[in-house]
């Protein structure tokens, strides 16, 4: 059964629909991710859920209880929902210690003394920060004050969390060790994470599911991190999730050739579906095509540019600019070199 | 980089050091001289034996009572308003904030003056006017008392609240409140575990502010205490000066309480500096979110009414009874037609002598003075931000002193340091007064020019430089045109105080170089009520064009208040 349930649900400011009729049903323990550029609606989405936004339209349900509904005018408060919430500035209390920003949440509740003493320490011991318990939060790194958030919205055993592109703030290394510590966490309290951000690789590394939004919240692909990644729904998800090439072609003498460059001979593989019409985009990972001295689609290397272990190229083929990389322990073309493209995989798009 | 250059920099240094040297830290040396050296020797005694005269003694004891309990009631007035106007729902937010922030342009004094017409026992408009109402045999109210001045100088301090306190509350980051709502805690509970706590350095900084701008006040304890035998250290200090006749023992015993004066400012302004640092409170917001706000529901326009009323009565009504009794054909009748006239104002704008030379005393001291004043500090306020040059930290300590040293401190100073002991006599005549506002709104020009200096890169400078511009090319062509909008600030800042100067003014006005705040205290005193109403209404015409006019220019609302 699903646990949390968002129907219908359309925000305006003014003019701007920052959401536009969104469906959601995330099932108990499920870590969904909403997935999309920044302005796209889904931290409004989130702050629906936590209450400190009313809907124009649409209701949302926690178990079988409604908690927003614009249809009864029915908000219930964000302090009576018991969602935990993590923020991305943080949002840690100067003026309270660390144990005191942990225990904050109990103390609200009415819980006896040893009880929040008990809950808080093990909340700080899940995040690594019993033996900082005392510091105050200007005396420790980013990755500690978000570490002090992620104890706070646990310490009081939620069974929904909400995360608001917690690992924006932290430099890249961190961001990969709080990644692993919020799926830990997840698997031992199995709470239901709904998770905000823009990084694909986040959401990759942590969600069961991915929503990828355009603007209005409107859903792209709602499916596994694999087949978001494999199986692009369309264009927009294809062109938001990792790097990739949008090419043009034309069909002649039964075979594919990229646009206006048939002398550079077919491009292998299968069709593109009749239902696409007779001018298909062609889209392929830069990652997902071999660099051959002899055979294949023919082209130019215009650049080659080193990126660590990876070498991208840009292939000219016709007026067409192909984006390739390949490993750095394969052989080097120069630029200006001649070379053939094989497609190891094809994504056909409308 | 081994041969010794005296360059630019140098000189500027030098000149801008020269000035605070002469302006106010010679005059602030001489106060301590003279306080605790007797011959060459440290005067403890002395000293003792004035602090222990029973009307030192009292002074110091109102001071503290006057200051305390003004900083007491406007934290409370300042935290209210502005968590009303920055965390509610009230209607016509805006409009109240700045409606809030009109007590700070008006003279306090002249307010003063306004609630006496008001409330004073025997012939005040409101407790007449209550005394019938309610069939009483006494006044209400007594505004000649501890209590009328707290009450006035709290009406015109507590901005000083307001302003630390909206603002940091529209700066705080919003997610704090928001991880306590989630976290389960309804408003109540955030606003006294997580807002206010959070809020109390911006809190302690206003307060701190107001008691030292009270501690220091001349112009309502002089309207409002003198008659009742009330006096303040800065009162005391003028009454055993005037009453002296300029003797020399009255200034001695004047720059021991000044001293004490300076001291209890500089410990304010040292624990806000500590508390404004303290680095575990910066909670400002990285992004501007739209912060929490609380509907008022039911007591939306209760509290709107509440709102309105309070500047209504506080900054409305003192204003009108001016303007109303400035009309009057002689103080005591009825505000009926036919007893208003405008021969008041002709009179004293045309033909009174006294008036006429205040009015422009005034007027051209405080444009000489805002004009002065601004550019010199300019040039300090650039080589303190701008100039790496070996000496600067003396520059530096010197650029503190404008802002601890209360008006009436200066007055005696300058007096000490001007009347001819050292060569030079100004006694009673206008440069007297000129230097005495230099060294009093030196510390405005300073704020608000380094302000603008520091919003300048210094890689702007050194593109100029890099492009071929000289040091000084680089100045007029970019340092320049970017910091106008503050000089022009700095010179209204100035401009519109000194017009209305009291303080300072009355201890050093001679026979010729009365100034608009000294006549109108003058007239006051010699129970010429309708003049003093007539030249006060002047006055605050003069002010309301003038923050007009700053509107205009700067496009932006400056406050040019801070004391009379």
């Amino acid at each position: 059964m699903a646990h949390v349930v968002l129907r219908n649900i359309t925000k305006r400011f003014g003019q701007v629909v920052a959401v536009d009729n969104l469906c959601l049903e995330i099932p108990r323990g499920q870590c969904i991710s909403l997935l999309g550029p920044s302005g796209c609606g889904k931290t409004t989405t989130l702050r629906m859920l936590a209450g400190f936004e009313d809907l124009d339209e649409g209701e949302i349900l926690v178990g079988d209880r409604v908690i927003s509904s614009s249809l009864k005018r029915y908000y219930l408060p964000p302090e009576k929902r018991d969602f935990g919430m993590v923020f991305q500035a943080f949002a840690v209390w100067p003026h309270l210690s660390v144990f005191d920003n942990v225990a904050f949440p109990l103390q609200i509740r009415g819980l006896g003394r040893a009880e929040i003493r008990e809950k808080t320490t093990t909340a700080l011991t899940y995040t690594g920060l019993l033996d900082v318990r005392d510091s105050y939060p200007n005396e420790l790194s980013g990755g500690q004050k978000q570490r002090i958030a992620l104890a706070r919205s646990i310490s009081f055993n939620p069974t929904v969390m909400l995360l608001d592109e917690p690992l924006s703030n932290l430099d890249p290394k961190m961001r990969e060790v709080m990644r692993f510590e919020i799926k830990e966490l997840q698997k031992r309290f199995n709470f239901t994470i709904i998770y905000v951000t823009h990084d694909q690789a986040e959401a990759m590394a942590l969600s069961d599911r991915i929503v990828v939004m355009d603007y209005g919240a409107k859903v792209q692909q709602d499916d596994t991190p694999l087949n978001v990644y494999h199986r692009p729904a369309n264009k927009f998800v294809f062109g938001f999730i990792g790097l990739s090439n949008f090419l043009q072609v034309e069909a002649a003498d039964g075979g594919t050739y990229l646009a206006g460059a048939r002398e550079a001979g077919p491009i292998g593989g299968e069709r593109p579906p009749q239902a696409l019409g007779a001018t298909p985009t062609l889209a392929c990972r830069p990652g997902e095509i071999e660099l051959l001295r002899d055979g294949g689609v023919r082209g130019l290397i215009a650049r080659r540019t080193l990126l660590g272990d990876i070498v991208d190229y840009r292939v000219r083929v016709g007026a067409q600019e192909v984006r390739v990389q390949r490993s750095v322990r394969q052989p080097l073309f120069e630029e200006g070199a001649a070379c053939g493209l094989r497609f190891t995989r094809l994504h056909w798009y409308a | 980089m081994g041969t010794r250059r005296f360059g630019i920099a140098e000189i500027l240094l030098l000149l801008s050091t020269l000035v605070l040297v002469v302006v106010v830290a010679v005059p602030m040396l001489l106060i301590f001289w003279n306080a605790f050296i007797v011959k060459g020797a440290l005067n403890v005694a002395g000293v003792l034996q004035v602090l222990r005269q029973p009307d030192v003694f009292q002074a110091l004891v109102n001071s503290l009572v006057i200051a305390g309990m003004v900083t007491l009631v406007s934290t409370i007035l300042g935290v209210f308003f502005a968590w009303l106007v920055s965390r509610t729902d009230l209607p016509f937010k805006e409009t109240m904030k700045l409606l809030f922030l009109v007590p700070f342009m008006l003279p306090s004094f002249i307010g003063a003056i306004a609630w006496k017409m008001l409330l004073s026992p025997r012939s005040g408009l409101v407790n007449k006017w209550l005394m019938g109402l309610l069939g009483l045999e006494e006044a209400l109210f007594n505004i000649y008392s501890l209590g009328g001045i707290i009450a006035v100088e709290s009406m015109y301090l507590f901005p000083f609240v307001f302003i630390q306190v909206s603002g940091a509350l529209e700066r705080m980051d919003p997610t704090l409140e928001e991880s306590a709502r989630i976290s389960g805690a309804g408003l109540l509970r955030i606003t006294s575990r997580i807002t206010l706590p959070l809020m109390l350095p911006s809190i302690a900084a206003g307060a701190l502010l107001v008691a030292l701008y009270s501690l220091a006040h001349f112009g309502v304890p002089a309207v409002l205490g003198t008659e009742a035998g009330i006096f303040n250290i800065p009162t005391l200090i003028y009454q055993k000066i005037y009453a002296s006749g300029g003797r020399f023992e009255a200034i001695r015993a004047g720059t021991i309480l000044s001293s004490l004066l300076v001291m209890a400012a500089a410990i304010i302004l040292y624990s806000q500096n500590r508390i404004l640092k303290a680095g575990r409170f910066q909670v400002i917001a990285g992004k501007s979110v739209r912060p929490m706000l609380l509907k008022l529901r039911g007591l939306k326009v209760p509290l709107l009414l509440l709102s309105v009323l309070y500047i209504g009565v506080t900054v409305l009504l003192p204003t009108v009874t001016i303007f109303l009794v400035a009309l009057l054909r002689t103080y005591g009748l009825s505000f009926s037609l036919e007893n208003m006239t405008l021969h008041n104002l002709t009179y004293i704008l045309f033909t009174m002598k006294l008036t006429k030379d205040a009015i422009w005393n005034s007027f051209y001291l405080s444009l000489a003075a805002a004009l002065v004043t601004m550019l010199v500090g300019t040039l300090i306020s650039y080589v303190v931000v701008k100039m790496r040059v070996r000496g600067k930290f003396l520059l530096e300590f010197l650029g503190l002193l404008p802002f601890s040293v209360p008006g009436t401190v200066i007055a005696l100073g300058v007096i000490l340091m001007w009347s001819g002991q050292f060569g030079v006599n100004l006694y009673n005549t206008a440069w007297i007064i000129f230097v005495a506002y230099i060294a009093r709104y030196m510390a405005f020009a300073l704020k608000s020019t380094s302000a603008a200096l520091e919003q300048v890169g210094d890689s702007l400078e050194e593109a100029a430089r890099a492009c071929g511009a000289s040091h000084w090319q680089a100045m007029k062509d970019v340092v320049l045109p970017l910091i106008k909008p503050g000089m022009v600030a700095a010179f209204f800042l100035i401009f519109l105080p000194a017009l209305r100067e009291l303080t300072t003014s009355v201890l050093l006005y001679g026979p010729t170089t009365r100034t608009i705040g000294v006549a109108i205290y003058a007239l006051n005193e010699d129970g010429e009520t309708v003049y003093a109403a007539a030249l006060s209404a002047v006055a605050l015409l003069i002010i309301i064009v003038g923050q007009w006019v700053i509107k205009r220019v700067t496009g932006t609302t400056k406050i040019g208040g801070g004391g009379s």
